[in-house]
């Protein structure tokens, strides 16, 4: 019995090695590719001789990577800030209200789930030139905002049935209103949900291309994704220094990743499961 | 008494109105109006950029009708957003299977096989270029160590789609993985002892225990899959750009194309409205079957 437990074990390493194998070949394909002279056309599978690590160089000089890094973070600072805060607080009232208004409204907010961006890109690109909103950050702050708030009311919703209903109701009855309820009550409980919601909405607006594609035009406002599309795109033929960038770029959400990993598993659980 | 509780009703849609208005001003002035935007501007043949433009009716709806490129897209479309969700809940279900068992690599596979997931999916296209590419492609590297003739995956169309629903799969089943071990999880032991000592075999047990609990589970992660696969943009717009010719469009990149390319806004918009229509009744229909099936199981 317990050789066959053994057995079992050591199966199951073994294919989960190659189930690791076929996830991360890709990644070790582009870490090949980074460190190859351009015009190196050994397999992709093997590791050159020489290390070039002037690829990478050229990926920080030519392509301004830092700069779009922080045009990015700024973005997703705000943006995030904006989904937190608002989400957490329509979700107060849609969790515990059961009028057919507060069904309607949580219905619109499922609704707006749905609605591909690119299937309104034609006439938002033309709201936000109306109302001057094109290459300004706020006019990508409050799009990336409006389209990360439903999952964020979703979660915090959630999150707030299942705090006991007693404990509104006995604050309730010692006279205090619904607004200092959610101040002084729902608010400090909410802290292990609102890493969920910043981790998960963070993570969508930083990955962001379609919106920031339209609105931010401009070289100078150009974030990580848009660098990544001209570091790839038709005019440069250095692919080797393309793929130094892009590990580059994505080395700072690798690193946040494993250092929070549990953050990030509860966040896909609290985003998914009902 | 009466009184009372209607004053309190009253105090409650004002709560309601104050805390959400902030979120529904949001929605209507950057999801409803542009909608409603968009479905004027489908009736017009505006361009884009100039300042005159006529009504044309349905004309751009009609053109829906015979456009060969529209239709390969809607196609496509289905392709990408069934193809992923069976190959993501296939993957998704047997990794969660394998993770809820205890063994030395459990963590580090966990870790490795949702981290592309939270890359940008128009990245994780360009770091799959270098996989199937023809020449030097890492795919293509493996068949040339085997003596098979290199293919060229992304130069055909039907391979184009295949590749990149593979590489969607591949990227964002981490996701699906981590949904159905929660559930998993969430199965208490005492039915799978209970039905050990009756004498159950595996997959008795599998069918009969694990299944029917995991269909809450099944259903919003077959909901979230299908919902991203059929908005798929980046890692097609990264991958083939829509090609060869317009052979891998999905509505999302074709929409893009259209107006980016061919400048033609108000036939895009039509798209788009459709692409909105469609996308949205396909949710409702499934969300509505899988809620049904989960119900008549408890």
């Amino acid at each position: 019995m317990k050789r066959k437990k053994r057995l079992g074990r050591s199966f199951r390493n073994l294919i989960g090695f190659f189930i690791i194998l076929l996830h991360a070949a890709p990644f070790y394909v582009l870490i090949t590719t980074a460190v190859k002279a351009r015009g190196n056309y050994s397999s992709r599978w093997t590791l050159p001789k020489n290390f070039h690590w002037e690829n990478f160089m050229i990926a920080l000089q030519d392509g301004k990577l830092l700069r779009s890094m922080s045009v990015t973070l700024f973005i997703t600072a705000f943006s995030t800030l904006l989904i937190v805060s608002i989400g957490a607080f329509a979700a107060y009232p849609l969790a515990r209200f059961r009028s057919r208004m507060s069904k309607t409204v949580s219905l619109l907010m499922l609704g707006v789930m749905m609605v591909p961006p690119l299937s309104v890109l034609v006439p938002l690109y033309r709201l936000m030139v109306t109302i001057h909103g094109l290459n300004t950050y706020w006019g990508i702050i409050i799009l990336s905002a409006t389209y990360g708030l439903p999952v964020s009311v979703f979660m915090y919703s959630n999150f707030i049935a299942t705090i006991p209903r007693d404990l509104d109701d006995a604050a309730l009855i010692d006279g205090c209103s619904r607004y200092s309820i959610f101040f002084r009550i729902i608010l400090p409980s909410l802290k292990p949900v609102t890493s969920s919601v910043i981790i998960m909405t963070a993570i969508n607006v930083w990955n962001d291309y379609s919106f920031q594609l339209y609105i931010l035009q401009k070289p100078k406002m150009r974030t990580v994704t848009l660098m990544m599309t001209s570091f790839f795109g038709d005019g440069n033929t250095n692919m080797n220094a393309a793929a130094a960038a892009t590990i580059l770029s994505i080395i700072p959400l690798v690193l946040i990743y494993l250092a929070l990993s549990k953050y990030f598993v509860q966040g896909v659980i609290d985003s998914a499961v009902k | 008494m009466f009184t009372r509780r209607r004053t309190q009703k009253a105090t409650e849609n004002r709560v309601l109105w104050t805390m959400t208005s902030p979120a529904i001003i949001l929605m209507i002035v950057f999801v409803l109006m542009p909608l409603v935007i968009g479905l004027n501007i489908s009736f017009t043949n505006w361009n884009g950029y100039s300042q005159s433009y006529y009504y044309i009716g349905i004309e751009n709806y009609r053109r829906l009708v015979t456009d060969p490129m529209f239709q390969k897209a809607i196609i496509n479309t289905v392709v990408y957003g069934m193809g992923s969700t069976l190959l993501q809940t296939i993957l998704g279900v047997s990794y969660a299977l394998l993770l809820n068992q205890p063994f030395a690599l459990k963590n580090t596979m966990q870790t490795v096989v949702y981290l592309p997931a939270m890359l940008s999916s128009i990245l994780v296209g360009y770091v799959w270029c270098f996989m199937v590419e023809y020449s030097h492609g890492a795919i293509n590297d493996i068949a040339l160590l085997f003596g098979v003739s290199k293919v060229d995956w992304m130069g055909n169309g039907n391979r184009a789609v295949l590749m990149i629903t593979i590489a969607n799969t591949l990227t964002f089943c981490g996701k699906a993985m981590l949904i159905y071990l929660a559930g998993l999880k969430g199965i208490p032991q005492s039915y799978y002892e209970a039905a050990g000592i009756d004498g159950a075999s595996g997959f008795q047990c599998f069918r009969f225990i694990t299944l029917p609990n995991l269909l809450p589970a099944i259903t919003t992660s077959t909901i979230l899959n299908l919902i991203g696969g059929l908005k798929l943009f980046g890692v097609i717009q990264s991958m083939s750009g829509g090609g060869p010719g317009y052979a891998s469009h999905s509505l999302s990149t074709l929409i893009n194309t259209i107006y980016f390319s061919y400048q033609d806004a108000g036939y895009a918009s039509a798209i788009g409205i459709f692409t909105f229509l469609f996308i949205m009744s396909i949710s409702i229909v499934l969300q509505s079957y899988l809620n049904r099936k989960a119900e008549s199981n408890e």
